[in-house]
C-alpha cells in the first residue's frame, strides 16, 4: 500500500495523543495547573493534529461532516464519533485540572476509554480490510494500542513507561513477523484471481503503458528493499532506545523529550512500513504484490 | 445508506466470455466514451498527451498466459470491472453514505454529491474495481450503464452496457443473473461460468466463462491411402509379371 505521509502523521500523531490523553484521564499522571496545561495541550494538540492531517488525503474535504452518517457499518464513520465523543469529553476533564486544579476522576475515566476506543477504530479500518491480509488481524490492532498506552505513559511520565515500551517492542516485532506468511497463508494467488487455474498463470502484458490510481495507491514496491533494517530502526528508536533513556537519565521534562523524540522517530518508521510492505490482493492481476 | 441491502431477485451483471476475447480494447474505449458525457463526474486524464499518462477507466483489458502441464501455452485476455458482488466490501466501510447497492437490481453505485474521496472503498475491493478520479476528486466505478440500460430514450438494442453493445466479438453478455431461465444464467451452467478470488467471500454476481479446452489434432493422415497405388489393367499385369521373374 502507498505509505501517504498525511495518514502516517495522522495515525501516528492522533495514536500518541490519544495515548497521552487515555493515561491522564485515568489519573495515572495526576497534574493540575501549568503542568495540567502542559500534558492536555500536547495530548489535545497531537490528536487535533493527527485529525487535520486526515483529512488532507481526501478528494474533496469539504464534505467531511458526511463521515459522521454510517457509524452502522464504517469503521471510519466510527472512528469520526468516537474521536469527537473522546476529545468533547476529556475537555471539561482539562479544564476542571487546569483552571480549578481539580481531578474529574469518574468523568476522566470514561473519557478515558473513549480515547482508546478511537484508537481501536483506527485500528479497525485497516484490520477489517481481507483485502490486506498483512492487516486483516488482531496484530494490528494490538500495535495500535500498543503504541497508543506505550507512547501514552511515555509522554506522561509514568514509572511503568520503560515496561510499557518493552511490551510495545514486541508487539512490533511480532506484528512483522507473523504478518509475512499471511498473504500466502490466505491462499490468494493469480490463478483464484483469474479463475484460469488449469495451468502455470502469469501477467503477459497489462491493460495500459502507464501507470494507474490503483497500481499508485495498492501497489507499492520500491520501499520493501531496506524492510528489514527499517524494522530494527523502529524497533529500536521506538521502544528500546526511550525505555534506556527513561531508565538511564535522571526523570524530568529533558528526558521524556528526548524519550519521546526516540519514540517518534521509531513509531513513524514503522507506520510507514505497515503501509508499504502491506500487500494488496490487487496487485495480483498486475503480476506484482 | 451503506448497510446491504437483502439479497435482490434481480441480479444484473455481466457474463464474460474469456473463450471468444480477442483482447481488442474496444469495451475499454466504448467504457470510457460514454461515461464520459452522461453520469457523473467524467472520467479524467492527467498528462493525456505527455510522457507520463494516466487516466480515470472503468473497465480494463489484462492479458495472462496460461501454460498447461502438456501442450502449448495459451493467451487468455481478460476484461475486469466491477463485478457488483451480493457482499460488497466496498458499500458497508463506505463512511458518508456515498457508496451503495440498489436493492432493486443489484447495481453498485457511487453517490459522487456525497464521495468524499476518502478511497477506503477502493481499498476494500479485491477486483481494483474502483479508481479516484483525480481532477473530480470522488470515486468511480462501472455503472453497469445505469443510464443506458433503463433508458427509453435509446433504441431497445441499444438498452445494454456500452461494452456490451460494442464487444464485436460477442464476448460480453448481459442480464439478469438472478433468474436461472436467463440468457445469462444459462450460459453460465453450461459453460462453468466462474467467481473471481471466491475465498474473499465477497459473492460477485458476473461470472467469467473459462477458455475452452484447445482443440488436439489426432496423428492422422488422410493423403495416406491416396499413396498406396494399386495397379491395374496393362500395367497391373505388367506389375505381377516382373514380381514373378
Amino acid at each position: 500500500m502507498h505509505p501517504a505521509p498525511s495518514v502516517i502523521l495522522f495515525t501516528v500523531l492522533s495514536g500518541l495523543g490519544f495515548g497521552l490523553l487515555a493515561m491522564l484521564g485515568l489519573g495515572a499522571a495526576p497534574v493540575t495547573g501549568w503542568a495540567a496545561f502542559v500534558a492536555y495541550g500536547a495530548g489535545f494538540g497531537l490528536a487535533v493534529a493527527g485529525l487535520l492531517a486526515s483529512t488532507f488525503h481526501l478528494g474533496n474535504p469539504q464534505r467531511a461532516l458526511r463521515a459522521f452518517t454510517q457509524w452502522r457499518t464504517s469503521w471510519l464513520s466510527r472512528e469520526a464519533w468516537a474521536s469527537v465523543a473522546a476529545l468533547g469529553l476529556m475537555a471539561p476533564v482539562a479544564a476542571s485540572a487546569v483552571f480549578m486544579g481539580r481531578l474529574m476522576p469518574a468523568l476522566g475515566a470514561v473519557a478515558a476509554v473513549l480515547c482508546l476506543i478511537t484508537v481501536l477504530t483506527t485500528s479497525m479500518i485497516y484490520t477489517q480490510l481481507r483485502t490486506v491480509p498483512r492487516w486483516n488481524h488482531w496484530t494490528t490492532p494490538a500495535l495500535f494500542f500498543g503504541h497508543a498506552v506505550a507512547g501514552g505513559a511515555l509522554l506522561a511520565g509514568l514509572g511503568n513507561a520503560p515496561i510499557l515500551l518493552g511490551l510495545l517492542g514486541l508487539f512490533m516485532a511480532l506484528s512483522f513477523r507473523a504478518g509475512d506468511a499471511r498473504f500466502a497463508e490466505r491462499g490468494h494467488t493469480l490463478a483464484t484471481a483469474t479463475g484460469l487455474g488449469h495451468g502455470k498463470v502469469r501477467s503477459f502484458a497489462p491493460p495500459h503503458t502507464g501507470t494507474n490510481y490503483l497500481m499508485r495507491e495498492m501497489i507499492h514496491v520500491v520501499g520493501r528493499k531496506h524492510a528489514l533494517k527499517l524494522r530494527v530502526i523502529a524497533v529500536v528508536f521506538a521502544a528500546v532506545l526511550p525505555a534506556v533513556a527513561l531508565v538511564l537519565l535522571p526523570a524530568g521534562l529533558a528526558t521524556t523529550l528526548v524519550a519521546a523524540a526516540f519514540h517518534l522517530i521509531g513509531a513513524f518508521a514503522g507506520r510507514w512500513l505497515f503501509f508499504a510492505e502491506a500487500e494488496h490482493v490487487v496487485g495480483l492481476y498486475y503480476g506484482k504484490r | 445508506m451503506t448497510a446491504l441491502p437483502p439479497p435482490s431477485a434481480k441480479k444484473l451483471g455481466l457474463v464474460i466470455d474469456l473463450d471468444t476475447c480477442v483482447g481488442c480494447h474496444a469495451c475499454v474505449t466504448a467504457c470510457k466514451g460514454w461515461n464520459d458525457q452522461g453520469y457523473g463526474a467524467p472520467l479524467s486524464d492527467q498528462d493525456a498527451w505527455g510522457a507520463n499518462p494516466s487516466g480515470t477507466f472503468l473497465n480494463r483489458v489484462h492479458s495472462y498466459e496460461v501454460t498447461p502441464e502438456t501442450g502449448a501455452p495459451q493467451l487468455v485476455h481478460f476484461p475486469k470491472s466491477c463485478l457488483h458482488c451480493e457482499n460488497a466490501p466496498c458499500v458497508t466501510v463506505c463512511p458518508t453514505g456515498a457508496s451503495y447497492k440498489r436493492a432493486e437490481d443489484g447495481i453498485v453505485l457511487v453517490n459522487e454529491s456525497a464521495c468524499i474521496g476518502c478511497g477506503l472503498c477502493a481499498w476494500a475491493c479485491p477486483y481494483g474495481a474502483r479508481e479516484l478520479d483525480q481532477a473530480a476528486g470522488v470515486m468511480k466505478k462501472c455503472t453497469l450503464c445505469v443510464d443506458r440500460i433503463y433508458n427509453e430514450n435509446l433504441p431497445e438494442v441499444d438498452r445494454v452496457p456500452a461494452c456490451v453493445r460494442t464487444c464485436p466479438a460477442g464476448a460480453r453478455h448481459f442480464g439478469d443473473l438472478g433468474d436461472p431461465d436467463s440468457a445469462v444464467s444459462q450460459l453460465v451452467a453450461e459453460r462453468g461460468g466462474m467467481e473471481l478470488m471466491p475465498e474473499q467471500g465477497t459473492r460477485p454476481v458476473n461470472r467469467y466463462l473459462p477458455p475452452r479446452p484447445k482443440d488436439r489434432l489426432e496423428e492422422t493422415a488422410p493423403l495416406a491411402p491416396l499413396l498406396d497405388i494399386q495397379a491395374t489393367g496393362f500395367a497391373g499385369w505388367l506389375d505381377r509379371l516382373l514380381d514373378r521373374i
